[in-house]
C-alpha cells in the first residue's frame, strides 16, 4: 500500500476514491519513564523512551489506518494527516487519517 | 535563618546543575545536528505540495520523524521567572530548535533509507509534554515532522523521457 501526504500519488492517477480512512490509539506512560523524566528535567536532553513510544504509537495508527483502507479495497491512502491530543496528564492519543484510493500508474 | 538556608541551597544546587550540563547536553546536540544537517546538503526539502515532472517518479512514500526533548532546570526556572512580567522566553527558543531540527533529520533518514533525495510536503507538529508529576516543573516537547518521499527513475530513464516529451 502506498501511503503519502500529498494530495495524489506522483507518477499515478488517482482511479476512484473509496473514502476516509483512519486510525487511533491512546497511550499512557508508565511511572518508570515519568520518573526517568523528571531526572531528565534537570539536565535537559532527549527522553529517549518517550520518542520510542510515540513512534511505536504512532506506527500502530497508521496501521490502523492501512487496515481500513485494505478492507475497502484500496491500494492507497493519500493525504495522510496526524493530530495529537492529550486526553488526560500522563495519556495522549494519536490519530491517523486519511483518503482512501485506487491508483493507476500513468499520469494524464 | 539556617531554615531559609537549607530550602535555598538545593535550588541553587539544582539551577547550577543544570545550566552546567544542561549547556553542555545542548552544545553536544546541536553539533551533532549540524554534522548530521551536512549530509542532506544536496537533498530536496519543501512543503510544496506538488511534486515537479511526476512522470519520472518511481516510488513514493510516507517519511515520519520525531523527537521529544527535555529542558534543563535552569531554563524552566528562568522560563518561569519570564511568565511573571511577560515577553520572549529565550531560554525555550533553542529547546524549539533542536527538537525541530532533530526531528526532521530522523525524517530524512528514513527517506534516505528508502533511496529518495526528495521530501515534498514536509509538515511540522508540536505538542508539548508535561509530567504527571505537579511537583516536576519541567516541559519537554514533542516535534514530529513528516513529509512525503520521492524516488526518481535513474537519470538515464529520465532523459529518454525528456527527449520523448521535446520530439
Amino acid at each position: 500500500m502506498i501511503l503519502v501526504n500529498t494530495e495524489t500519488v506522483p507518477g499515478y492517477t488517482v482511479r476512484e476514491v473509496r473514502g476516509l480512512v483512519q486510525g487511533n490509539t491512546i497511550r499512557a506512560k508508565h511511572v518508570g519513564r515519568d520518573i526517568a523524566a523528571g531526572f531528565k528535567n534537570l539536565i535537559g536532553g532527549e527522553l529517549k523512551g518517550y520518542t520510542e513510544l510515540l513512534t511505536e504509537a504512532r506506527r500502530q495508527a497508521i496501521e490502523r489506518m492501512m487496515a481500513q483502507a485494505q478492507e475497502l479495497g484500496a491500494n492507497a491512502i493519500v493525504n495522510v494527516r496526524f493530530t495529537t491530543s492529550a486526553v488526560t496528564q500522563g495519556a495522549a492519543e494519536l490519530y491517523a487519517y486519511g483518503t482512501a484510493v485506487i491508483v493507476e500508474p500513468g499520469v494524464i | 535563618m539556617e531554615a531559609l538556608w537549607l530550602q535555598v541551597l538545593p535550588l541553587l544546587g539544582l539551577l547550577a546543575l543544570g545550566y552546567g550540563v544542561g549547556r553542555w547536553v545542548e552544545h553536544r546536540h546541536l553539533r551533532s545536528i549540524e554534522a548530521r544537517e551536512r549530509q542532506y546538503r544536496g537533498f530536496v526539502v519543501t512543503n510544496l505540495r506538488v511534486v515537479p515532472s511526476p512522470e519520472t517518479v518511481r516510488q513514493s512514500s510516507l517519511v515520519l520523524g520525531e523527537a521529544v526533548i527535555a529542558t534543563d532546570f535552569f531554563k524552566s526556572f528562568a522560563a518561569r521567572l519570564r511568565s511573571l512580567v511577560g515577553g520572549e522566553v529565550r531560554t525555550y527558543h533553542t529547546l524549539m530548535t533542536r527538537a525541530r531540527r532533530e526531528a526532521l533529520l530522523r525524517m530524512l533518514d528514513q527517506a534516505r533509507r528508502a533511496g529518495a533525495q526528495e521530501v515534498y510536503n514536509v509538515r511540522y507538529e508540536t505538542s508539548n509534554i508535561r509530567s504527571a508529576n505537579p511537583r516536576n516543573p519541567g516541559v519537554s516537547v514533542e516535534v514530529f515532522a513528516f513529509g512525503t518521499a520521492v524516488v526518481r527513475q535513474p537519470a538515464a530513464g529520465r532523459s529518454e523521457c525528456h527527449t520523448s516529451a521535446v520530439s
